[in-house]
């Protein structure tokens, strides 16, 4: 019976050390426990954790993806830019928007298959194409914009980052499906089990008649898809394309992960795991903020924290 | 030789390992100035013996004598205090570093803290001319040669002026005209009074290096004999001793139907123009020496590696530019030689381990659960009689034999018509070997053909219905098991006429 239990503590000890902590800001950070603020968390962490949940897939895969980021500012100001210029060419703003976002997402979609076809045909680790490709969308973003935000957007936009449907949240919505998709998409389908092969042993995989090509291009794409999704959705929150938002996310994405159980070395990892990671880390801000902790404090305790978690992790391994 | 002219001597060494005794009632000595081949086939026991007279490993019983004095090794730096040194088969280069550096490595001369380059140059040249080669000291040693850098680490070795030298299988990586640069400095070394240890599976150079040869067999030593009084014949008998030969079931016979067909397949320098046909049903063998070939063969069928001419016909249709995926399709399965790196993910469970490459089978439309993997998983760990308590622990917990029942299992899963087995029985020990012939006879019987490849030529003999002899690239010549013993098997692997 003891040893279940020590078998139960390990699996579970970052989802007991949420619990924990959420029990501690229940009594400590006043109105963290109210409907409003755990939802004001959700929508905070979403953005972020919907790319958490494709970088998830890329780390088991066994690469990286630090684009990212200005992945998310550039898919933000193109759809700013594209509505802007496509309503100034005498198209119904109604039906710009929805060409724009479409494009931005076909952009995401292809930058990140590009970065999977230069790592498969040319061998260059992703840690080094998706670094460049950091600056070029960030350049990029500043280009189109030309270093200003562009405001084009209609009111109703904004339902896409801050409007809520059902009392939830909108991008809170959008994160909880791209949760499951991916959730179902990694535990359930030929495509989820390749990837943990692929990241566990690739000459295995390879040999074992799966395409391992194909696999990584795929994550690649994934994760840049999402996180155009996300660049829409934060475009949508601020109202405008800015091509200085989302500076940094990759270290928080990649952290979310991280902290979910995930391995760098790639192979294993759960979506689930990552969920907890990603809520671990909003709800620690929140509730930092809430105790008015300064923010230079907050700094270090999440890198403490990440670097604790990873320890923790790595210790029942 | 009596007792005391010996450099380095063991008298009744043993050691056990737990269910194994690797080495029994051993006693050999080696005597400063000669080259002494220590041979085997796999498991022989060579490996152990020369590991516990560099003091990796300890032995069981018996004693080791130095100068006729017992001593004991406890640790590499016993060893290399009484002077034995040894190269391992694995270079311990650092390709970065230039080759004085890596002569030297951790004991470069310094002054006043830094590196002496002049020293350290004047020293590691003074190494080579002692060996008599030629190496620019000041090269990076990554730009050398395979062979070169096998002198280099030799050289390294040597730095320490040991009396007695130990070359695990050093030629292996070897040509030809390299082997012969390494010779001769083995030589030198020898006329210097050096005692060299040299382990070694191609026999046709055992004439042109070793004084004495030492044959290990199941851990036992069989004979100790001077090169110039045997042949190579003898030798090989002694190796393989009188082997009982099992039977292969008589009522598997092999269809008249070609299920894979092979035309003028070349590769680089690996094979050239190989031409064939497996029977449906059929078990054929492919015999050769180490180098001859017959991995890149099996990894090129499968299209893991890709091939600069002929083509490979699959049930009469040609397949063009191979692929795994692509071969998967067209019913081709392949067990590959290091099941470690490249068949299993080790840190996966068996259940996944096993569905790796019939998941597309398995799944409904990319759909897939673990209950389904289950019902495969359980019914292929019965037929395969795979020893495991719980499917979902790690497959690096299992044994060898079973990790290899494994990969099978992985492949059956997909319902192949040809597997192709590299090596399907190293480090499995034997009642799982039985159980893999066991599996081949079965498939036999369903009309799977198999494609084996094993350096236990034993083994093919007792499995196979035919088999390919490959040397240096090419297929030499095909036999039937009934026609051939396995150590005369050998002989024409390595082109020997029978009254060489």
């Amino acid at each position: 019976m003891g040893e279940r239990l020590w078998v139960w503590v390990k699996r579970s000890i970052m989802e007991i050390i949420l619990f924990v902590l959420c029990a501690i800001l229940a009594f400590e950070a006043e109105g963290f426990f109210s409907v409003d603020n755990l939802l004001n968390v959700l929508r905070n962490v979403s953005m972020q954790g919907i790319i958490a949940f494709g970088m998830t897939m890329v780390i088991i895969s066994g690469e990286i993806d630090l684009s990212v980021g200005s992945a998310v500012a550039f898919a933000g100001c193109l759809t700013a830019y594209l509505t802007q210029h496509l309503a100034g060419a005498g198209l119904a703003v109604e039906l710009a928007v929805p060409v724009a976002m479409l494009a931005a997402l076909l952009v995401g979609l292809s930058v990140g298959s590009l970065s999977g076809f230069i790592r498969v045909r040319f061998g260059v680790p992703t840690f080094i194409i998706t670094l460049a490709w950091m600056t070029v969308l960030t350049g990029s973003a500043q280009l189109i914009t030309g270093g200003f935000p562009l405001t084009p957007f209609p009111e109703w936009y904004n339902f896409l980052g801050g409007g809520y449907l059902l009392g939830v949240p909108f991008p809170a919505l959008v994160f909880a499906l791209v949760f499951l998709t991916t959730h179902f998409l990694m535990g359930y389908t030929t495509l989820g089990r390749s990837i943990y092969a692929v990241g566990g042993n690739a000459e295995a995989a390879r040999l074992s008649g799966i395409e391992v090509g194909k696999i990584k291009i795929a994550v690649m794409a994934i994760v840049a898809f999402l996180a155009a999704l996300a660049g829409i959705m934060q475009s949508a929150e601020i109202m405008s394309g800015a091509a200085t938002t989302a500076r940094g996310w990759e270290l928080d994405v990649i952290a979310a992960v991280i902290i979910g159980g995930t391995s760098l070395m790639g192979g294993e990892g759960q979506i689930r795991g990552t969920l907890i990671g990603v809520v671990f880390l909003g709800i620690l801000v929140n509730g930092m903020t809430l105790m008015n902790i300064s923010e230079y404090w907050q700094l270090v305790v999440r890198g403490a924290l990440i670097l604790s978690a990873v320890l923790i992790n790595r210790a029942h391994q | 030789m009596s007792q005391s002219s010996f450099k380095l001597a063991v008298e009744d060494l043993g050691k056990d390992y737990p269910g194994t005794v690797a080495l029994d009632e051993v006693s050999v000595g080696f005597a400063p100035g000669e080259v002494h081949a220590l041979i085997g086939k796999n498991g022989a026991g060579k490996s152990t013996l020369v590991k516990i007279l560099a003091g990796s490993v300890a032995p069981s019983r018996g004693h080791i004598l130095c100068d006729g004095v017992p001593i004991a090794l406890r640790s590499p730096q016993d060893a290399f205090a009484y002077g034995i040194a040894m190269v391992y088969q694995e270079l311990s280069l650092v390709p970065g570093l230039t080759v004085a550096e890596n002569i030297l490595l951790g004991r470069t001369p310094k002054r006043r803290g830094l590196i002496d380059w002049a020293a350290t140059y004047a020293r590691a040249e003074d190494v080579l001319a002692r060996l008599g080669v030629t190496i620019d000291v000041r090269a990076r040693t990554g730009d050398l040669g395979v062979a070169q850098q096998q002198i280099v680490e030799i050289a390294k070795a040597m730095s320490f002026d040991p009396a007695v030298l130990i070359l695990d299988e050093p030629t292996s990586a070897l040509a030809t005209h390299e082997t012969e640069q390494l010779f001769r400095v083995v030589k030198g070394l020898a006329a210097a009074g050096v005692a060299i240890i040299y382990i070694s599976h191609r026999l046709q150079e055992l004439h042109s290096i070793a004084d004495r040869v030492t044959v290990l067999r199941d851990g036992h030593h069989i004979g100790t004999v001077a090169m110039r009084e045997t042949s190579i014949a003898e030798i090989v008998q002694m190796m393989f001793g009188q082997v009982a030969q099992q039977e292969r079931p008589d009522d598997l016979q092999p269809g008249t139907i070609p299920v894979l067909e092979v035309q003028g397949l070349s590769r680089g320098d690996a094979f050239t123009d190989v031409n064939f046909e497996l029977y449906e049903g059929e078990i054929l063998g492919i015999a050769g020496m180490l180098g001859a070939g017959r991995t890149e063969l099996l990894r090129a069928l499968f299209g893991a590696d890709a091939c600069d001419r002929g083509q490979v016909l699959i049930q009469g249709q040609p397949v063009a530019v191979p692929t795994p995926p692509k071969m998967k399709a067209q019913g081709l399965a392949f067990t590959p030689e290091n099941r470690k790196e490249e068949a299993l993910i080790q840190a996966h469970s068996i259940r996944a381990n096993m569905c790796l490459a019939s998941m597309g089978r398995i799944a409904r439309r990319g759909y897939i659960t673990r209950v389904e993997e289950q019902a495969v998983v359980d019914s292929l760990v019965t037929q395969l009689e795979i020893k495991v308590a719980d499917t979902e622990a790690p497959v690096s917990a299992l044994s060898g034999g079973n990790q290899q029942k494994v990969v099978l299992g992985n492949w059956l899963g997909n319902r192949p018509r040809v597997i192709l087995f590299d090596e399907p029985t190293r480090g499995v020990d034997v009642q799982a070997k039985q159980q893999i012939f066991a599996a081949m006879w079965d498939l036999s019987r369903q009309g799977i053909a198999s494609l084996f490849v094993s350096t236990e030529l034993e083994e093919l003999v007792e499995v196979c219905h035919r088999i390919l002899i490959m040397r240096e690239g090419r297929i030499e010549g095909q036999v039937r098991p009934g026609e051939i013993s396995a150590d005369e098997l050998a002989l024409r692997c390595m082109g020997e006429t029978h009254n060489g």
